[in-house]
């Protein structure tokens, strides 16, 4: 679940992952000697290796890209192979959009063929659209046909993807229906269709914590297999992902580094690890959790507004009284519920624990 | 090896697994031996006969115990798909003699409680040979090893039924020439005893006999040793008498480590895999979405179909021969389940492990529960009558005790041979009266109990923590624990506290909270009078009055209606109850509980009469100075309160137990506060509140009536006067009235008297 940093970073802002990693898909595809899907660049063995790291026979370091379950990854590249759509759900902050990019970029070596899904996706944006000037000029044609991105990738035999599927309106949802299930997209307008090739395939992202955007229907949830993205395994590699970020968006902001601070990361990681799993992090005591996500990414956000806090405000050093407040907005998101879950937690938790006294104190100051 | 050279036939197994199972079979079938040895207790023999009767249905288990201990047992479980139970049912159904020849259970049980473990107990786990293969193979997982290189052979159309044997026995020669007996001495001594056995079949069958073991005793009964450094391994062993009977089995007991050893963790999935003729992986897919669908979650063929295809593609991709089982769940996750957990958790329970029971004909030797029941009657002189008497017992007294004790656990476990009853001499906590009645069928039940342990104490201990797993409120597991302290299960304590912990954690209505903590306190004391370590408790108790202090408040002030307020009040007066209790264990939680009652005094949209009832609980503790006192009454009081409310005020703060009336007779100003509040209603709303006034003070005794009615009369005024002009303590007459006093004193001191 890491995104460790791009050091290829030419001239683009984010360069795509194919691009990024370049070197590392080029020794894949030079050792891979195991069978490949019709059109994949890389066997699902390989694309598997470039996405949990490992170091290759000619002494090349391929770098983890997602630091998580084995098996996930492994299901997911299955699915790709058995011509099956894969959707990927998790709370945000679980790395389904990194994933799903490296995925694309892996078995195709494209990972631009995209449609980002909000509440205004038209039609168009996963079918087909026209150009009307051509339209006009020289009446209906191919010519004046402009492919979508999933139409582009059913012709070419490689990976489309689709952000955030359960934003996109429910009809334009299952407009999706016939090109995964027909593998065909057809054109009424000029009688014709466009035929996938083999080597397509489409891979779908959604929150599962967006529940009632725009729910998949059952026919369309019935075409993708699923993979659901665990949040951090341990505690550890929690605070090892936050501390990380943390220390990235702190240098673009200028923030003073804060090594000190890693205690109060491990802290505000813990209280959240404890509330969302319903169990205190000893496995002894259970605890309510809150309505909120409280993802990591969440995590992230209360850790660096604590620390701009710290830098502007206070000593510079991340103290108890800096994170406090953040802690308690993202965990109190309703008035009632909530605050009730998370003062009883402060009461049966937090109190009694060694060395968090100041914690306890800052917590009931902001919670009063 | 050849069964032709004049070496008998060795097959080492894995204990329950089918791909051994079948191994097993295939080999006995070409090879015909003319006796076949299995590894388990001699003394199993003469219960041999009992495997063949139609009733028998594995699961089961060779249980053996020692005579005058039946807690010093050990299980030799043997499921249908155990390469143990096929050996045995291949050679009955051919007439061959079936031998155990496992060091008998006289010897290991006699060595204590330590060795009710038979192959190495948990404890102690130095080298798994099968984990040290599988890391040679390059595998982390030793289970999904095995199952690669045996358990997905296909042995029936294996060319030679033996070679499987020949490789797994090579193999484990050579981990034990590296790790010796693998760190357990034990075993050196059980091997020498199979030898001395196979000698002796030797003598009477030739070599022609076969030997079913586990594969890590192989090579240690291949090599050539004497018959007397084997003897001489085997003499001056300790010794006891044992007794043996079969018992009924569960899934659910072999994913269980124990008796042979390896606990398996899907006995479901092996025992699909043994029995299903062909086509595996898709039969048990099948299955899954059967299940699925009694659910009721849309699961269609095309989903099965599309399963089958991503498991076989996962286990390409990860290079195993056929998809194993955690190739088929992650594949019925992925299509069938939506990548959800909680579907496949069913499927873990319903299908991998399984709910299959085992029976043993009804010929089978009594269970080792009925004989300890027996042995404690006998100690405890409670005679089996179908007549019913009654007991009277005195928990001071140590034979009463363990009655008593005796009776609570049978009770628990579904013997209700004792009922308790009202006792006729008092209510004292150190008196019980049972009435006993013993019908035929608890002899039934006692049977049915055995699968819970062989101890009446052991049973019923097991029986209580599944219990508490199972509990699905917080009021059954209160009931529980407090018929665990009366049964004196302090073993089952720590995992029914557990199960409460969790539960009071999770739920989130404090009513039921502040209900179950006065049943809690109650049992303290319960564990005072009997002398339970009940330390745990208080602190279960206490965390749960934490979680009250935090919510109550809360939900006093959400808009009740007048039972609900009612309801609360009830409670409130309980919790306080019991934090008086519990202040013992927690001293900082009396002055916090304190806080949460002036909380609710303090706070207008709480309900009046939880208002009152929190100011007169505070005053009775001393914790609310009499000009507060007074001042929260006024604000209730007050002409801007409704009356209903303020009614319900002077019901909670003056109304209820006892004390209510007097403290009226001697605080003239607080009488002072209501009888103005009571001029000033107004005629429409007296109407209303005086349903409410009348139940507060018609519960008065008629004397304390009496007082109030002669102040009222005088008018409160004359006493706020008089009051006001000295510096006399609140609610007391300025001066002694010497008469008075000498009237009292005489008694005073004699109370002294006897108090000290």
């Amino acid at each position: 679940m890491t995104m460790p940093g791009t050091d290829t970073a030419g001239e683009a802002l984010r360069p795509h992952a194919e691009d990024a990693f370049a070197h590392e898909l080029k020794a894949l595809e030079a050792a891979d000697d195991r069978p490949r899907p019709a059109r994949w660049k890389l066997s699902p063995w390989a694309v598997a290796t470039y996405l949990l790291g490992g170091t290759l026979a000619d002494g090349t370091v391929v770098t983890p890209k997602y630091v998580g379950p084995r098996r996930i990854v492994e299901v997911a590249v299955t699915t790709l192979a058995t011509d099956r759509a894969l959707l990927l759900l998790g709370v945000p902050g679980t790395a389904k959009t990194w994933v799903s990019e490296h995925l694309a970029a892996a078995v195709s070596g494209d990972s631009t063929l995209l449609v980002q899904g909000t509440a205004g996706t038209p039609e168009e944006a996963v079918r087909y659209g026209w150009n009307y000037a051509r339209l006009l000029a020289h009446g209906p044609g191919r010519e004046a046909l402009v492919p979508s991105p999933v139409m582009r990738a059913m012709a070419e035999g490689s990976t489309a993807r689709v952000e955030e599927l359960t934003r996109i309106p429910a009809d334009v949802q299952d407009s999706l229906i016939t090109i995964l299930s027909e593998k065909t997209l057809p054109i009424p307008e000029l009688g014709q269709e466009v035929q996938a090739v083999r080597g397509f395939n489409l891979i779908a992202t959604a929150n599962d914590r967006d529940r009632g955007v725009n729910e998949l229907s059952s026919a369309l949830r019935r075409r993708f297999n699923t993979v659901v993205l665990p949040l951090p395994a341990t505690a550890d590699a929690e605070v090892d992902i936050v501390a990380r970020r943390v220390d990235q968006l702190g240098r673009s902001l200028d923030l003073p580094p804060a090594p000190e601070g890693l205690e109060e990361i491990r802290r505000v990681v813990t209280v959240f690890r404890e509330l969302r799993e319903g169990v205190t992090g000893d496995g002894r005591t259970k605890v309510k959790s809150p309505s909120g996500t409280l993802s990591t990414a969440e995590a992230i956000s209360v850790v660096t507004g604590g620390l701009a806090l710290a830098a502007h405000f206070g000593d510079g050093v991340l103290r108890p009284c800096d994170v406090a407040a953040g802690i308690l907005g993202a965990v109190v998101r309703d008035p009632a519920a909530d605050r009730l879950v998370w003062q009883e937690y402060l009461e049966a938790v937090v109190r009694e624990r060694d060395g968090w006294k100041d914690f306890y104190r800052a917590c009931r100051e902001v919670s009063a | 090896m050849s069964p032709g050279a004049a070496q008998p036939l060795l097959l080492g197994v894995r204990h329950h697994g089918p791909g051994s199972a079948r191994s097993v079979r295939a080999a006995l079938d070409a090879a015909q031996p003319r006796a076949v040895l299995i590894e388990g207790p001699p003394e199993g023999d003469a219960l041999l006969a009992l495997a063949a009767e139609p009733d028998m249905r594995p699961p089961v288990a060779l249980l053996a115990h020692a005579a005058d201990d039946p807690g010093r047992a050990a299980f030799w479980p043997l499921a249908s798909f155990s390469p143990e139970w096929v050996a045995l049912r291949w050679a009955q159904a051919r007439d061959v003699p079936v031998r155990f020849i496992d060091l008998p259970a006289a010897h290991t049980l006699a060595e204590g409680p330590g060795a009710d473990e038979d192959d190495g107990g948990a404890g102690s786990v130095p080298v798994d040979p099968l984990t040290a293969l599988a890391g040679a193979a390059g595998y982390d997982d030793p289970e999904r090893w095995w199952e690669d290189v045996v358990e997905h052979r296909d042995a029936d159309s294996a060319p030679d039924p033996l070679a499987p044997f020949a490789a797994l026995a090579e193999a484990m020669g050579a981990l034990r020439e590296t790790h010796g007996d693998g760190g357990r001495p034990g075993d050196l001594v059980r091997e020498a005893h199979m030898r001395q056995r196979m000698r002796a079949a030797r003598r009477e069958f030739g070599a022609d006999y076969a030997v079913v073991c586990g594969a890590w005793h192989v090579p240690a009964l291949r090599a050539r040793t004497t018959a007397a450094a084997d003897r001489a391994l085997l003499t001056g062993l300790p010794r006891t008498k044992v007794e043996t009977t079969w018992v009924p089995w569960t899934h659910r007991r072999l994913a269980r480590a124990g008796g042979y050893g390896a606990g398996i963790t899907s006995p479901g999935w092996y025992a699909h895999l043994f029995a299903a003729p062909d086509r595996p992986v898709e039969r048990w897919l099948t299955k899954v979405a059967g299940l699925l669908r009694e659910e009721d979650r849309q699961v269609s063929p095309a989903h099965v179909i599309e399963t089958v295809r991503l498991a076989r593609t996962l286990a390409a991709l990860r290079g195993r021969p056929l998809p194993g089982l955690t190739e088929t769940l992650e594949a019925v996750r992925a299509v069938m389940c939506d990548g959800s957990d909680v579907p496949l958790a069913l499927i873990e329970d319903r299908l991998v492990v399984g709910d299959v029971l085992g029976e043993v004909p009804g010929t089978a030797p009594a269970v080792p529960l009925q004989r300890d029941l027996t042995r404690r009657m006998r100690t405890l002189r409670l005679k089996a009558e179908a007549q019913s008497r009654d007991l009277e017992l005195d928990l001071r007294k140590d034979t009463d005790a363990a009655k008593s004790l005796l009776l609570h656990r049978l009770r628990l476990l579904g013997v209700d041979w004792g009922v308790p009853t009202a006792s006729r001499t008092g209510t004292g906590t150190f008196r019980e009266t049972w009435r006993l009645c013993w019908e035929p069928e608890l002899s039934v039940r006692v049977a049915e109990a055995g699968i819970w342990g062989t101890t009446v104490p052991g049973a019923a201990t097991a029986r209580a923590e599944a219990e508490a797993r199972g509990a699905g409120e917080l009021g059954e597991i209160t009931a529980l624990a407090e018929r665990c302290l009366l049964a004196g299960l302090s073993e089952a304590l720590p995992a029914v506290l557990r199960a409460l912990a969790d539960r009071a954690a999770l739920d989130t209505d404090v009513a039921r909270l502040a209900g179950a903590l006065p049943a809690l306190a109650r049992s303290l004391r319960y564990g005072d009078v009997r002398g339970t370590d009940a330390s745990a408790l208080g602190t279960v108790a206490a965390g749960l009055a934490e979680r009250i202090c935090v919510a109550l408040p809360a939900a006093c002030a959400a808009g009740l209606d007048a039972d609900g307020a009612a309801a609360l009040r009830g409670h409130v007066d309980g919790v306080h109850g019991a934090v008086a209790l519990l202040a013992d264990t927690d001293p900082g939680l009396r002055e916090r509980w304190s806080g949460v009652l002036r909380t609710l005094a303090g706070r207008d949209a709480v309900p009046g009469v939880i208002r009152g009832r929190a100011a007169r609980l505070l005053l009775d503790g001393g914790r609310l100075p009499a000009e507060e006192t007074a001042r929260l009454m006024g604000l209730a009081l007050s002409p801007a309160a409704a009356p209903a409310d303020a009614a319900g005020w002077i019901e909670g703060f003056a109304g209820g137990n006892a004390g209510g009336g007097t403290l009226l007779v001697h605080d003239e100003r607080l009488l002072g506060l209501i009888d103005t509040w009571l001029v000033s209603v107004p005629p429409d709303a007296f109407v209303d509140v005086l349903p409410l006034l009348r139940r507060t003070f018609g519960a008065y005794e008629p004397g304390v009536k009496r007082s109030l009615g002669e102040l009222v009369r005088r008018g409160p005024g004359a006493g706020r006067a008089r009051s006001a002009s000295r510096a006399a303590p609140e609610g007391f007459a300025p001066d002694l009235d010497p008469a008075r006093a000498d009237a009292a004193e005489a008694l005073a001191r004699l109370l002294l008297a006897a108090a000290g």
